[in-house]
């Protein structure tokens, strides 16, 4: 091969940079950027479902909430530790996770996912106060 | 050979146009069978199944625009409705309007003064046949079949105003604008808002029934007794009862779609 003195430390060189990102991660001691969410400050320890399982699906249920109360009649109930809700976003969810801007907020601002949910439901900070002074 | 082919191709040319027309000819055979009369009686062979409606007795809302504006207002709290001055942007659940306006079938040339004089409560009809639903091309809005509840899905609706075309009473408005800035009373933390670029009208207080409780409205009139809300296909219902007794009427009739709203006048 001709040149080996140049080639050879060329593609070392361009191979190191092509994957400096992943050493980068490695060695840096930054703390890790995922969101962290902060849970009901109500104390509130069960959800419908459990941790994992709302994380994943949460959006689905939403769905699946929104049918039965408009469309199927079945607005019915649900019940955590013997507390009842109505179903809905704003008559369930919302009334313990009174802190959507650490709650929902967290995780979609990191994903980049903007719900429309709030374009029409109201936020805890905007169901107490109301609009005008939320906003 | 010749004449053999002839045959055949006629017998298959026959054949194919019998099998091409086949559906169509069995569809207008049903449909001549079971022709829909035009102007429809109110909703015969239902029973056991739920259908909503309303009598308004307008003999105790004459000279009462005090109480209609309480019926509007508390229909306004219960459903966060935004208020707009413009007309045109205006968004109607429950509002007053002349007889002329609101019953142009029934109108006569010499009325009562107190017909003349007085405003007559309007809402959606919740009609028995209602033309909003044949149109909406998303089925935003829909019929609640086991209530008669004319009800609508805003997730859904595209706001192409179609079923506004399609409902011959004006009970439908669209959010030209966000309505949130324009709530002008206090909210109410139960119910969402609307976003700009929906239609939305009267639910018949859908969420109020499902909790046991009356429409926001009649609740609102209970002072003097003028609305009564119930069960349309239930005989014993008070509905039943106050329209067996009473003259009513409904608004256009002759449209064909239903409506659920009676009118003592
Ligand atoms: S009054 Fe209008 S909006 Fe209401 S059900 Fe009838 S057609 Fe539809
Ligand atoms: S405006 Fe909305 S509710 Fe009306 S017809 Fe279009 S999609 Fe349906
Ligand atoms: S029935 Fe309910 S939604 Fe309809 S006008 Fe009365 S208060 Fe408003």
């Amino acid at each position: 091969m001709y040149n080996k003195g140049l080639i050879v430390p060329g593609l070392i060189i361009t191979v190191l940079l092509v994957t400096f990102p992943f050493w980068f991660d490695v060695f840096s001691s930054a703390e890790s950027t995922d969101p962290t969410v902060e849970l009901p400050p109500g104390g509130e320890q069960n959800c419908i479902y459990p941790a994992d399982e709302m994380r994943a699906e949460h959006m689905v249920i939403l769905n699946e909430w929104r049918d039965d109360v408009l469309r199927n009649g079945n607005r019915g109930t649900v019940t955590v530790d013997g507390k009842v809700y109505g179903k809905g976003l704003q008559l369930a969810c919302m009334k313990c996770h009174t802190n959507k801007e650490e709650f929902c907020d967290r995780c979609h601002t990191y994903a980049s996912v903007v719900p429309y949910c709030w374009d029409c439901h109201l936020t805890p900070t905007q169901q107490k106060a109301g609009l005008k002074e939320a906003n | 050979m010749d004449t053999k082919r002839r045959t055949f191709l006629k017998a298959a040319g026959v054949a194919a146009l019998a099998g091409i027309s086949a559906p169509a000819v069995t569809k207008l055979a049903e449909a001549s069978s079971s022709a829909v009369p035009a102007v429809a009686e109110n909703s015969a062979g239902t029973a056991g199944k739920i259908r909503y409606g309303m009598v308004i007795d307008m003999r105790k809302l004459y000279d009462r625009p005090d109480i209609q504006e309480k019926m509007a207002a508390a229909c306004r709290y219960a459903h966060n409705i935004p208020t707009f001055d413009d007309p045109k942007s205006e968004i109607k659940w429950i509002w007053s309007a002349s007889y002329e306006e609101a019953f142009p079938e029934h109108s006569s040339a010499h009325n009562a003064e107190i017909i003349e004089e007085s405003e007559f409560l309007m809402l959606c009809n919740h009609c028995d046949n209602p033309p909003c639903v044949r149109v909406c091309p998303t089925k935003a809005t829909f019929k609640m079949e086991h209530n008669g509840i004319v009800a609508m899905d805003y997730h859904r609706c595209i706001g192409c105003r179609f079923c506004m075309m399609a409902c011959p009473y004006g009970a439908r408005s669209f959010n030209w604008f966000e309505p949130r800035p324009h709530i002008t009373q206090e909210i109410n933390p139960e119910f969402p808002t609307r976003m700009r670029g929906v239609v939305e009208k009267c639910n018949f207080c859908a969420e109020r029934l499902a909790r046991g409780e009356k429409p926001a409205c009649q609740e609102a009139a209970a002072e003097v007794g003028a609305i009564y809300f119930g069960d349309l296909n239930d005989p014993e219902s008070e509905v039943r009862k106050v329209l067996a007794e009473n003259p009513t009427i409904q608004r256009k009739p002759g449209l064909g779609t239903k409506p659920s709203v009676f009118y003592i006048v």
